[in-house]
């Protein structure tokens, strides 16, 4: 039997916490705002979307104590858990406002200043990772931060400014890195078992322990990154008890690249797996940052997006289209499954009671295979897919020698476009071939129309991916994408 | 001595919360220290569109763990209506009728907020469904109901003039609705008082309305209610009139328990259950010369206006006074239809019904460009306003102060407009995926209150005997720099360094009875009205050193941080401290109202406007036309403020209107399923701009050569509404890349909100249009 710890404990700013009465309901923004009265941190949406609420997480990893940005109001407080929680009242000392408060104030970027707590965390975090963040990396930084007043330009030049005052390396969160890393681990990572009025939260001790409580609990919520299930407990509010937090398994955040190809725990985070996919996938470096917004990719992870079922999510189409496998866990027994085939229906998947997602093979595509992904919304970045398409092709000559086309957004599940694959197979790669294939969508796919796309419009979209994806196998001599436009020169006039 | 004092008028001086905005010490109404034992309130919102309720069943809301108690129409001890313009018309909670879906039929008090929003979910409430209405069009062809009187604007007889002219086209164009989406939701905490008293902390830009609503909705005198609020998280119209349901509910609710009682709605609550910008369907027919001058325009405005009047009789009248934007129209009909639907009650939202009418005005000129091959900007000032002639407004009004040819000429001049139009076509020329178009818009703005008894303000200042200056005034701050700007004119008018004046907030017990901070008239009346208190308490001052000292007033003098009475030089605060020895009065209260205006409705005649705000943008985009993604490459902007009070303030203003005017002409949708519920209630379903949306080159200037010729405060301008309308050159250079895919042969009339399925249907609609000729 496990030993079993009865509380939370994490450090919030300086202070050590420690909780008793935990449900698996609360949230961390909860938890700062009405528990701490630190009311920097705000609310303004409840569903991760806006970043009033971002705070810096850090957390003991192999690589020694990471920090990153992410929103609190979905954060479920038990998740918390080993970790150290700053707020934006941490960051101005007694000298005086933080460098990227300075930059905020030189450059008049705050305006009705209720986003504005949330823009600073997330550009503290660039700011210490960063040391002369471009344009693209403001921006990304910035994508999980609404901001209604400013137009953000001030906000993007604060950033940049930010850069030239103070050194990260004076920062508390680096000079007194040891000192917080010796306290987290001081937390020691028995299973945690809290409860509030009957609600219940469990943080197994390792992968095993988590086998056997999963089994045990089939009816349990299963907890990694709570970018979905925070929802569940902030708009649907459902309870979500019993639930099994998984998020600080090191056995599920486990990366391994090999000649096979690349295995991914269930719950490594989009953050945590983008280099990986860059390097051996770089079709998706483009792809992989749109996927929500920063705090959310830095929460979310790969097999959340799977194991939740649903069909717009992003990386399906796009594993799918790889060839990705699942291994499902009952106990010790486990089951490797096509990805493509564990998507049966709409909210229903190939699983039984007590089964687990522990992880998702990738095989590494062949040299010569052609791979594209490509991500449609009304909004460039943290926005959910319209529709989502992904291609593999490999050619023979001018042939189609083989052809896996999966989509999102346009049925019930993730689902691949078989027509049109058979349409293509074996015939020569050209526009008019593509031209007929993509008529077979009809076939494929009746999707729905909704306040994302119409119907109408998600099969259009279906049909001019495809050809896109041919224009940029074949050299058409003229930019296919936005992104391959030139930017004009930032030069204008002062 | 210093030789200037710090933060005056006219200096780039820093927002007055900015360190507690970045350091999160800026305190909001969520985040003030409630009072002990403080409820939290929940509304319960309609299921359906439309229906008649034939039972409320909330035992099972009443029996949740932590509730305390349920309000529902009842239990409303005065009036249940908030409706800001007396029509009866705008209930807090739902009675027999459900008039939209979201509606507010009860609320439920409990001990914790978690406990009333569950609770409020056990509501059984039984409804007999009946067919509802969402859409305009719908509306229309239902014979719905005008929600308030129509207003008509004429000049000469258009019927006549539109059949003489050598050319005539018409058109519709339907523009959607925009929700505000401040980052702070609404929010009320109201704390009982002695007897009938009660004070509500309210995030909103209405404070006088929101205590007279009150004061309406408990059935006591507004004597006995005081609002307070230090500053919202945005506002943007959104917080005129809204506010006042759920401060009436808080009240209610503090006045019944005795207990202060806080109620925030979650966002898909504040999203559903409040008005946002008003859809518009915009028929239009235009005669016009080979010159593309317009020589007859007939305008039809129907609007989405929702269940109730709420502002739609001024906005709609907005969207007329701008339906000319700046250009001279020498016969015109314009006509509102101001229409019910079964949807929340549309209300004010920046630019308050003026974006809809310049959409028109720059829709026509973009068709009268298209109709004869001509480049927009050609067509747009060959009908921009003369002076002298060609000057008379829809509404008979002479435009007298345009600057628009100097501000269109210099744009054009710096953001190198002639060439880069070429580049474009040469471009689309030669490339068939990625094709680009460029468009330059203006914007003339007209600034007052066309209620024309709003155009006033109060504001209280006090000099305490220690020098320290406490200003107050009727406005609201909502992050525009209206306190900062106001603040610099006080401490101009005393010569003391900024931070000698003292910012604070908003409450109806210093100033009564005063106008929303809206209009974007802010700054031009409230800094007016303490520059007036400002000025009583000097001339007092100069009275008693002209006593005191035996001086003539002219040898008393305010100089930086010093009063200089004859040789003699005193320190501020040693001068204060040798009045309030004197016995001098050193509190007033100011006022201010605008002068010269005056409106005949019914005539449709009048001089509404003080002066005109004035500005142009060019926009360059990038569409994809296999998908309808786009990116705004580049926009150039030069506005007038005026003589600006604060140039940091007002170039954030305008940057921050432009890019939320991009946002509701491209990725904000408002969208309704069958059942008449809104779907895209919260960041994750309705896309506002994001960092990476800005333009990838955004150069703003303001025309600092520009002096308001009407005696404003400091000769500036406002500033909050006009630069909106800049965003629309995004919306036609989007639409000059569609016309691209047909050859530039036919005006796409790409519609509003141009999100990237609706430009690329544009774009399939060109290729069937072109097949069939």
């Amino acid at each position: 039997m496990t030993a079993i710890r009865r509380d939370i404990r994490f450090l919030l700013n300086d202070d050590e916490i420690r909780l008793e009465a935990v449900g698996p309901n609360d949230t961390l923004l909860d938890h700062i705002r009405l528990a701490r009265r630190l009311t920097g941190t705000k609310e303004g949406c409840a569903e991760g979307d806006c970043g009033a609420c971002t705070v810096l997480i850090g957390r003991l990893t192999e690589k020694g104590l990471r920090y990153e940005p992410v929103n609190a109001c979905i954060r479920l407080l038990a998740s918390v858990d080993r970790c150290h929680v700053v707020t934006v009242e941490r960051l101005a000392g007694p000298h005086g406002l933080h460098p990227v408060q300075q930059a905020m104030v030189a450059e008049h970027a705050s305006q009705c200043g209720f986003c504005t707590p949330g823009i600073v965390m997330s550009l503290y975090a660039l700011w210490l990772s960063v040391p002369e963040p471009g344009e693209a990396e403001i921006e990304t930084a910035l994508q999980g931060n609404l901001c209604r007043c400013t137009g953000y330009q001030p906000i993007v030049d604060a950033a940049r400014a930010a850069c030239a005052l103070g050194n990260p390396a004076e920062d508390f969160l680096v000079t007194g890195r040891e000192a917080i890393a010796a306290k987290l681990t001081s937390f020691d990572g028995a299973r945690v078992e809290v409860e509030k009025d009957g609600a219940r939260a469990f943080l197994p001790a390792d992968l095993e322990d988590f086998a056997e409580l999963r089994a045990d609990m089939p009816e349990a919520t299963i907890v990694a990154g709570a970018t979905d299930v925070g929802l569940w407990v902030t708009k649907e509010m459902r309870d979500i008890s019993p639930a099994i937090f998984v998020g600080h398994l090191t056995e599920l955040k486990e990366i391994a690249e090999d000649e096979a190809g690349l295995t991914l725990g269930a719950a490594v985070t989009y953050s945590e797996a983008a280099a990986s996919i860059r390097r051996m996938f770089p079709h998706l470096s483009e792809f992989w940052p749109r996927i929500g917004g920063w705090q959310v990719r830095n929460m979310g992870t790969v097999g959340g997006n799977i194991a939740n079922g649903s069909p717009i999510g992003d990386t399906p189409p796009v594993l799918i289209a790889l060839g990705a496998r699942v291994i499902l866990r009952h106990r010790e027994e486990r089951r490797i499954l096509e990805l493509e085939d564990f998507f049966l229906d709409y909210g229903r998947q190939d699983r039984k009671p007590g089964d687990f997602l522990e992880a998702i093979h990738i095989p590494r595509p062949a040299p010569d295979t052609l791979n594209a992904a490509y991500k449609i919304s009304k909004r460039r970045d943290e926005d959910i897919s319209a529709v989502c398409g992904a291609f593999a092709l490999r050619l023979d000559g001018d042939t189609v020698a083989s052809v896996r086309i999966a989509f999102g957004g346009m049925a019930a599940t993730p689902k691949r476009a078989r027509g049109v694959e058979a349409a293509l197979q074996g015939k020569p790669w050209t526009e008019e071939t593509v031209a007929a294939a993509a008529s077979a969508f009809a076939g494929d796919f009746s999707p729905i129309g909704d306040w994302r796309a119409s119907a109408d419009y998600r099969a259009l979209i279906a049909r001019n991916l495809l050809l896109r994806f041919f224009y940029e196998t074949s050299d058409i001599g003229e930019p296919v994408r936005l992104s391959a436009m030139p930017v004009p020169e930032a030069a204008g006039w002062t | 001595m210093d030789l200037k004092i710090r933060g005056s008028v006219h200096t780039p001086e820093k927002h007055d919360s900015a360190e507690k905005h970045v350091t999160g010490r800026a305190d909001y109404a969520d985040d003030i220290a409630a009072p002990e034992g403080t409820l939290h309130a929940a509304l319960g919102l309609s299921g359906v569109a439309r229906g008649r309720i034939k039972s409320l069943d909330l035992s099972e809301v009443e029996a949740f763990p932590g509730v305390v108690g349920v309000l529902t129409a009842r239990d409303i001890p005065g009036v249940n209506d908030v409706s800001s313009t007396g029509r009866h018309d705008d209930p807090v909670f739902a009675e027999e009728e459900i008039a939209f879906h979201g509606q507010p039929v009860f609320a439920v008090i409990a001990e914790t907020r978690d406990a009333a929003r569950r609770a409020a979910k056990k509501a059984r409430i039984d409804v007999e469904e009946l067919p509802h209405v969402i859409d305009v069009a719908e509306a229309i062809e239902a014979g719905y109901p005008n929600v308030t009187e129509p207003l008509t604007l004429q000049r000469g007889d258009v019927g006549p003039a539109l059949e003489a002219a050598p050319h005539r086209l018409a058109g519709t164009l339907r523009v959607g609705g925009q929700d505000h989406f401040y980052l702070e939701s609404h929010i009320a905490l109201a704390i009982p008082g002695e007897d009938d008293e009660v004070t509500v902390v309210s995030s909103t830009q209405h404070p006088s309305e929101v205590q007279h609503m009150v004061a309406h909705v408990l059935g006591v005198p507004s004597n006995a209610v005081t609002v307070a609020v230090r500053r919202m998280g945005g506002g943007f119209g959104g917080k005129e009139t809204q506010s006042s349901l759920f401060a009436a509910v808080a009240a209610v609710a503090a006045k019944r328990y005795g207990r202060a009682v806080k109620l925030r709605p979650d966002r898909d609550e504040d999203m559903i259950a409040t008005g946002k910008r008003h859809d518009f369907l915009i028929d239009y027919e235009v005669g016009f010369g080979d010159d593309g001058r317009v020589l007859a325009m007939s305008g039809d405005f129907a609007a989405r206006c929702g269940f109730s009047a709420d502002l739609s009789g001024p906005v709609t009248d907005r969207a007329l006074f701008h339906a000319d934007n700046a250009y001279y129209y020498p016969t015109v009909r314009l006509v509102s239809r101001p229409l019910k639907t079964d949807t929340v009650s549309n209300t004010a939202f920046r630019g308050f019904g003026g974006p809809q009418g310049v959409i028109a005005a720059e829709r026509i000129m973009e068709e009268i460009a298209y109709a004869l091959g001509k480049d927009p900007l050609e067509v747009r000032k060959a009908n921009f306003y003369g002076t002298g002639e060609r000057d008379v407004t829809p509404y008979h009004q002479t435009v007298t102060d345009s600057i628009l040819e100097r501000i269109v000429g210099e744009l054009e001049e710096d953001a190198d407009y002639a060439a880069r139009r070429e580049a474009v076509l040469v471009h689309n020329a030669s490339h068939r995926i990625v094709k680009k178009g460029i468009a330059l818009t203006p914007v003339k703005f007209g600034i007052s209150f066309t209620a024309t008894w709003f155009n006033q303000a109060g504001a209280l200042v006090h000099v305490y005997n220690d020098g320290s200056i406490h200003l107050n005034h009727g406005g609201t701050e909502m992050g525009q720099g209206l306190f900062v700007k106001v603040a610099q004119v006080v401490a101009d008018c005393f010569q003391v360094d900024l931070d000698k004046v003292k910012i604070t907030g908003t409450t109806t017990a210093k100033v009564p009875n005063t106008s929303a901070t809206a209009a974007s008239s802010g700054t031009d009346l409230n800094a007016m009205a303490a520059k007036a208190a400002a000025e009583e308490i000097k001339e007092r001052l100069v009275a008693f050193a002209v006593e005191a000292f035996d001086v003539p007033p002219e040898q008393v003098a305010f100089e930086p941080n010093t009063v200089r009475v004859g040789n003699t030089r005193f320190p501020f605060p040693e001068f204060i401290k040798k009045a309030y020895l004197g016995r001098v009065h050193l509190s007033a209260a100011g006022f201010y109202k605008t002068p010269d205006i005056h409106w005949d409705r019914a005539a449709g005649k009048g001089r509404p406007f003080y002066y005109f705000a004035y500005g142009a943008a060019v926009s360059e985009v990038s569409v994809d036309t296999l998908t309808g993604e786009y990116r705004v490459d580049r926009v150039d902007i030069l506005h007038d403020v005026g003589r600006s009070l604060n140039p940091a303030i007002d170039r954030g203003q305008v940057e921050g209107a432009f890019v939320q005017g991009m946002g509701w002409l491209t990725t904000e949708e408002l969208w309704w399923d069958e059942k008449g519920r809104l779907r895209t209630h919260a960041p994750s379903t309705y896309k506002i701009p994001l960092a990476s949306d800005r333009p990838r080159v955004f150069n703003v200037r303001l025309a600092d050569w520009s002096e308001n010729r009407e005696p404003t405060i400091r000769r500036s301008k406002a500033v909050g509404e006009p630069p909106f309308m800049l965003a629309i050159s995004v919306l036609e250079a989007l639409s000059m890349a569609v016309a691209s895919t047909a050859d530039y042969c036919v005006c796409p009339r790409l519609d509003a909100p141009a999100t990237p399925e609706r430009v690329l249907m544009a774009i399939e609609r060109l290729k069937g249009e072109g097949q069939k000729e």
